[in-house]
């Protein structure tokens, strides 16, 4: 059964098959032929990517050349996949959630025009293509292709409802900031081609493993790429753009949140972990900037009245997250969270469209209210996500958070505490946002009260399906205090990723930690319980505002970078372009032009002065030459 | 393969328009001839191919050597490398999508076809020619055409910009003629390209005669500060003067600057290379800074061509196999890729009559193939893998990097940093054009004519295939540079 391996290839290739198909055909086709090609090739890929995992569970791995993609003098970048358990894990969340997610777009966007409904569909298939690539590539060139491919993707989904210009601004905004990022990946490159000779992942890892690389190299290495993965994993400075990339189409939104593009980050860090382990500097950075992200985004998430953007700054919160896992050397426990997040975050974004559907377009959260009752399968479902996130056991999201704080515990009380606020913080925002939502009174119009109705069952089963497994996928990692054996992950991605070392806790200690953040988000849950059960709208004052403005981050990249920068353009376009340059070229035509006037003078047609002339120069001959003789 | 048959085909096919009697005429004469020119390129492409797989390993293959004027020395030599071949594949593709969107000219369409022929011609010569002074005399044949093409057809201020492009294009010719006579009196008196590679020419004559050569043909490709005939001459030119400025003249330039410039001169070259590569940096960067600042579609690309072209120099003075490598490739990618896109703003400009991206928007509504090609062709421009733009500026700076001093790193920094303002202008421009809310007087208009999308199909081909499959293109050029790399390394 070693040949699941070697075709493989099938996996990138079935969305790319649909994304030509539906791209060409989207005229032709009818829009359940469109659901089906789209939603299908994402099924297929789904199967094809359970059987390399059932091979990878059993130790294999397989690393498979198919051509020189760039071969210039001794450099040779191969196109070449790498399947191991780390990429066939990924490979499983991508292609199960991505799925899903396809099949609840065929309902959500049903009132699309069957050619729109075409071009959303040939995106989508793109957008998980690209992703593929990106965990799949068997070296960072391939990685960096799929990586801008999402890049694409993302704009164009962003930007779906392209009729609408401040969507496609928010889309540029995405695409541009992912960009920032991308450079300083391509520079991480050039510097691991000049180091190593190549980029394949495993020629890499050996230089690294023999301690080729000098400090500052593997230093400035790794610092590059993680600047590459604040871009595209939404960190400080780079994070900006994900909340404004709301504006596509929800589910769009659940795939750049839970499957695709904003976990790049972390698998490329994940992917580098023999390089990552190597600079100390770099971890305490990743760690530090991770935290703080998750911080900063949790306190913006407090005051959001967007449904949307309130799971937006939750993601980032949670990315936040797993990048202090993979700065504190938990890099299990990141791809852990990267999972559970995905099912818990795909779960509320297409709870969210669910809701968004029932209230016709409406996302803002104040004219909401009550919806349990009309809502039962999305509130239910719901809850289960809010919880998931918030980290109550056995839910899955305690697991992995657990997993990151006990990691952060280990490295500093600093971090922990810290962390541990934040955690509480996002129990308080989410159950506010679904106390808001679900309970008290219906505060929206009559024509939406009276439209209020559940969604199809085409929507309602991914939910469902995705909140079992929100509930029971943290089981793969049970921490060995509570179970032994338990932490199957950390298990089988052992060949990629060395177990985590660090000083062991004692598991009284866990113990204690476990139920402390336990009560604690307990606690916080009840408060947002008494606050928000039934909301009032209110305008918020003082800090709140500051709060609702997103810290003012927006504003102040616009002062310092954005004008600044178009205002040089200006300055270069309109001084250096038109009066220095053109200035002197202009000039030299017209220095030509008076020096020519002024010799036609000479051309007379009086003999006399062309005698006068010749013998004038003449003259200036025989004295330079009897200068010059001496 | 005869190589006489390179030239030989636009030259029949120019003639023919000449005596063709009406519209219909010239315009199928113009396209058979294209056709028959890309099938030829085709040829020899593949027959260049299988001599090198057989074994061949002369520098030149092909060649063939008539004397021409004996008491001079000047000989119609002939011959092609990987270069030539690439350039000439470039000059065939442009070619025909040149005759194809120049399809409703309707104002003296003969003259315009004979002379976008010529321009052709003029390339076609001059990347077979191995005799300087035969070179020389092609490169002139391309210029006269331009300032025609502008001055009868263009639009705007073309007087001005026609002036422009020909004094300023005249200039580096000069340059370059003084360059040349400068090595042929060095040299005991050969124009031979060949014969004077294996001179040892002084390190002194080097250095004065490089900054000859390599700012005149420097003009041709718009090396910062001598770029400004760029903006204005493609702006004013028709849609196929355009593509052709920026598609091949601006590459002869380049070609000029790595196969006389640099080759002939190393030590030349090795002195100047840091001048080169500031200069190139700034042109990338203030090119892309320029562009940001654009209304008007058609400088968008021009300013944007000037910060693109400028990785091709920057990867010639880097000095590098690899960065050199990047650089043929940059200028074959950027040639396909600015017609391309010269091509689509055309075709926009004829239906909508502006190219004030201002003045557009929503245009997806109705031109759905146009602008998924503008989509394309944009793309392509901001280097993203799969197309052709990500493979050249990724060898380039690959290349550039393999130079480990503080210098040239910030150099390839400051110039890979263009890619995120690249990013900026190209989606504005796209935003602006093909997004967001559609004035109702474009609801009439029409998506592109079956002579438009074949032209841009052939084109989005030629980038796609070198941007998924860039081997070729690797393979075609490795020997070629190999040469230029041992002669700069003094073997």
């Amino acid at each position: 059964m070693q040949n699941a391996l070697q075709i493989a290839w099938l996996i990138p290739l079935f969305p790319l098959l649909g994304f030509l198909i539906n791209g060409l055909g989207r005229k032709h086709l009818s829009k359940s032929a469109i659901g089906v090609i789209g939603s299908g090739v994402i099924l297929a890929s789904f199967v094809m990517s359970i059987w390399v995992f059932l091979q990878v569970k059993d130790g294999n791995t397989h690393v498979a050349d198919y051509f020189n993609f760039i071969s210039v003098g001794d450099l040779s970048i191969p196109f070449a996949f790498q399947l191991d358990q780390l990429s066939s894990l990924f490979l499983l969340i991508i292609t199960g959630v991505g799925f899903l997610i396809h099949v609840y777009s065929a309902s959500y966007m049903h009132e699309e025009k069957t050619e729109h409904f075409g071009r959303y569909f040939s995106y989508l298939n793109l957008f998980v293509f690209s992703m593929l690539l990106l965990v799949m590539g068997g070296n960072y060139v391939i990685m960096f292709i799929g990586w801008e491919g999402v890049g694409l993707c993302s704009y164009l989904l962003i930007g779906y409802w392209f009729k609408k210009a401040e969507y496609n601004k928010a889309a540029n905004k995405a695409f541009i900031m992912n960009r920032i990022g991308d450079l300083a990946f391509l520079i991480a490159i050039f510097w691991i081609i000049k180091k190593v000779g190549n980029v394949n992942y495993h020629d890499v890892f050996q230089f690294a493993g023999e301690n080729k690389f000098s400090t500052a190299d593997i230093t400035g290495i790794t610092l590059l790429l993680f600047v590459g993965a604040t871009g595209k994993s939404a960190q400080i400075p780079l994070y900006t753009w994900l909340p404004d990339a709301m504006a596509g189409p929800t589910p769009v939104s659940a795939l750049i949140h839970a499957a695709t593009m904003v976990t790049a980050g972390i698998y490329m860090i994940a992917r580098s972990n023999v390089l990552y382990s190597l600079s100390h500097t770099t971890m305490n950075i990743v760690a530090i900037v991770g935290l703080a992200t998750a911080l900063l985004a949790a306190t913006i998430a407090l005051k959001q009245n967007d449904i949307k953007k309130v799971l937006a700054y939750s993601t980032v919160s949670q990315l936040g997250f797993m990048f202090l896992a993979l700065g504190t050397g938990a890099y299990v426990a990141a791809v852990f969270h990267v999972m559970t997040h995905a099912f818990f975050k795909a779960l509320l974004f297409l709870g969210s469209g669910s809701v968004i559907h029932a209230m016709g377009g409406e996302q803002d959260i104040r004219n909401m209210g009550g919806l349990s009752k009309k809502l039962s399968v999305t509130y239910f479902t719901f809850l289960v996500g809010c919880i998931a996130i918030a980290g109550i056991p056995p839910f899955s999201g305690f697991f992995s958070k657990d997993a990151i704080l006990l990691s952060a515990f280990e490295k500093s009380p600093v971090l922990y505490g810290i962390a541990l606020f934040t955690a509480l913080l996002t129990a308080f925002y989410m159950f506010r946002l679904l106390f808001i939502t679900f309970s008290g009174k219906f505060r929206g119009t009559h024509e939406q009260e009276h439209h209020l109705h559940e969604s199809p069952a085409a929507m309602t089963i991914p939910l469902i399906i995705l909140a079992v497994l929100s509930i029971i996928g943290g089981f793969v990692g049970i921490p060995e205090a509570l179970m032994h054996g338990g932490d199957k992950l950390s298990a089988f991605l052992s060949p990629v990723i060395k177990p985590h070392e660090g000083t062991p806790v004692s598991h009284s200690t866990e113990y204690g930690l476990m139920a402390l953040s336990t009560v604690l988000v307990i606690a916080m849950i009840i408060a947002a319980w008494f606050k928000f059960r039934n909301y009032q709208r209110s305008e918020a004052a003082g800090f709140g505002k500051v709060l609702e403005n997103k810290w003012y981050v927006d504003e102040l990249y616009d002062k310092i970078i954005v004008n600044p920068l178009n205002k040089f353009g200006g300055f270069l376009n309109s001084f250096i372009e038109k009066f220095v340059i053109d200035g002197v070229v202009n000039g030299v035509g017209r220095i030509v032009n008076y020096s020519s006037r002024q010799l036609r003078l000479l051309q007379s047609g009086q003999v006399g002065s062309y005698i006068f002339l010749m013998v004038l120069s003449m003259l200036v001959v025989f004295v330079l030459q009897f200068f010059l003789r001496k | 393969m005869n190589l006489l048959l390179i030239i030989l085909i636009p030259l029949l096919t120019a003639v023919a328009v000449l005596l063709s009697r009406n519209k219909q005429q010239v315009k199928w004469i113009s396209f058979a001839g294209a056709i028959a020119q890309l099938t030829l390129s085709l040829v020899l492409f593949f027959a260049f191919r299988n001599e090198r797989a057989a074994g061949n390993t002369a520098q030149m293959l092909f060649e063939q050597n008539h004397p021409l004027f004996p008491a001079w020395n000047i000989n119609f030599h002939l011959g092609v490398d990987g270069i030539s071949v690439a350039m000439i594949l470039l000059t065939s593709f442009v070619l025909i999508a040149g005759v194809l969107v120049s399809w409703n000219i309707e104002k003296m369409t003969k003259e315009f076809y004979f002379l976008l022929i010529l321009l052709a011609l003029g390339a076609f010569g001059f990347f077979i020619s191995l005799d300087l002074f035969v070179l020389f005399f092609f490169l002139e044949i391309s210029v006269i055409p331009k300032y025609l093409l502008i001055g009868i057809w263009g639009s705007g201020k073309k007087e001005y910009s026609a002036n422009k492009l020909a004094l300023m294009l005249m200039g580096g010719s000069a340059l370059i003629l003084v360059g040349i006579l400068g090595l042929y009196f060095s040299s005991g008196r050969s124009f031979d390209l060949l014969q004077l590679s294996k001179l040892n020419i002084s390190t002194s004559t080097q250095h004065v005669i490089f900054p000859l050569l390599f700012v005149g043909f420097g003009v041709f490709t718009a090396l910062f500060p001598f770029h400004t005939w760029v903006p204005d001459g493609h702006s004013s030119a028709p849609t196929a003067g355009s593509m052709f400025l920026a598609g091949i003249s601006m590459k002869l330039g380049g070609y000029g600057c790595l196969r006389v410039a640099t080759y002939l001169l190393p030590e030349g070259a090795k002195e100047y290379a840091s001048i080169i590569i500031v200069l190139s940096a700034i042109a990338i960067l203030y090119g892309a800074f320029a562009t940001m600042m654009q209304k008007d579609l058609k400088y968008i690309n021009a300013y944007s061509s000037v910060s693109h072209v400028g990785f091709s120099l920057l990867g010639i003075a880097m000095l590098t196999q690899t960065a050199m490598t990047g650089a043929v490739m940059q200028m074959v990618s950027h040639g396909v890729m600015t017609a391309l896109f010269f091509a689509v703003i055309g075709m926009i400009y004829d239906r909508t009559h502006t190219r004030m991206v201002g003045d557009m928007g929503g245009l997806m509504k109705v031109m759905p193939f146009i602008t998924t090609v503008l989509f394309i062709v944009g793309l392509c421009s901001l280097g993203l893998p799969g197309l052709s733009g990500f493979v050249a500026e990724m060898t380039v700076f690959v290349g550039s990097w393999e130079n480990a001093d503080a210098f040239h790193r910030i150099a390839t920094i400051a110039a890979a940093a263009s890619i995120v303002v690249t990013a900026v202008y190209i989606l504005r421009a796209i935003g602006q054009t093909a997004m967001g809310p559609i004035k109702a007087e474009y609801l009439q208009l029409k998506d592109a004519t079956w002579n438009e999308r074949l032209a841009a199909i052939i084109l989005v081909a030629g980038i796609v295939a070198i941007g998924v499959a860039p081997f070729w293109l690797n393979d075609l050029l490795k020997p070629a540079i190999e040469v230029i790399m041992s002669k700069i390394a003094g073997k």
